[in-house]
């Protein structure tokens, strides 16, 4: 029997573990940390949060010159 | 990020010259592939420029593009091929590995949150314990807060983390075309992102909960 994993150790294979990129024997020891830690649920939860905010991000708006300058080239690619 | 109309119909829209469906990836994209550009040239409006050329390569290229990668994934390696020639021009020549955070092995969770050793058996386990954020619904105030928390925290990232996250996590793209992307291997891409999201994340706790 290995011993048990650490929440110090567990919380920098999270991205892993959510990417799905862990070997099995390891995931099944963070499976099994996590069923009886809140702590490391709890932030297991957060990054998962964190990634689905992330991704909901919307680039700020364009400057004016930027927009301008982009519709232009646009315009020059249609007429070409 | 999501795409609501689907890459086949904002590839046809554009062979026909629509300005709309332009403007609305230009939207999308234009401030990654800015920021992207970056990496390689130090030159702010070099960087612009390259972004520029890009949109004109995307737009040249519309009749070869076969939909073998994501019409995003396109766009963001033409963009690293354009900066990567340039950055070797001006004699910049950029490795991931140089620009790395130097502390890239370092612990991404503040170690006094865990016990120490001389605190007996339950060394490495949570002092103090993350706790469910609180709901976070789409029309309040506090969710759009705390858009703000997150782009205020990935800008503050080291560049290759932030492109990582903004490629991955914002743009949505698959490991591998991230990896392609930038060129850099599926570890080296796995360390950087794990590392931005732990930094988010705690801006985030900072935010939501700041008694912690």
């Amino acid at each position: 029997m290995e011993e048990q994993m650490t929440c110090k150790e567990l919380v920098e294979l999270v991205t892993e573990y959510i990417e799905g990129t862990l070997p099995n024997d390891v995931r099944m020891r963070v499976e099994s940390h996590l069923t009886g830690c809140d702590g490391c649920t709890n932030y297991v939860e957060q990054m998962r949060q964190t990634i689905q905010l992330t991704g909901q991000i919307r680039e700020e708006n364009l400057s004016p010159e930027q927009r301008d300058d982009l519709l232009k080239l646009f315009r020059d690619w249609k007429k070409a | 990020m999501d795409t609501s109309i689907d890459e086949t119909t904002i590839v046809n829209l554009l062979r026909v010259g629509d300005e709309a469906a332009f403007t609305s990836l230009v939207e999308q994209y234009h401030a990654s592939l800015v920021r992207l550009a970056h990496l390689f040239v130090r030159d702010g409006a070099m960087a612009e420029e390259l972004a520029q050329e890009t949109w004109l390569a995307v737009l040249q290229g519309l009749n070869n593009f076969e939909g073998r990668s994501s019409l995003k994934t396109w766009i963001f390696t033409i963009l690293t091929n354009k900066a990567k020639t340039r950055g070797k021009r001006e004699k910049r020549s950029v490795s991931f590995s140089d620009l790395d955070d130097p502390a890239s092995d370092s612990p991404t969770v503040d170690p006094d949150r865990f016990r120490s050793a001389s605190e007996g058996i339950k060394e490495g386990h949570w002092v103090n314990g993350p706790t469910p954020w609180r709901d976070i619904p789409e029309d309040s105030l506090l969710y759009n807060e705390t858009m703000k928390v997150i782009l205020q925290s990935i800008d503050l990232l080291p560049e290759t983390q932030r492109a990582v996250i903004t490629l991955h996590d914002v743009h949505e793209l698959p490991s591998n075309e991230v990896c392609n992307v930038l060129g850099i291997s599926e570890t080296n891409q796995r360390v950087l992102l794990h590392r931005a999201r732990a930094k988010v994340r705690q801006a985030l706790e900072d935010y939501l909960q700041p008694e912690k």
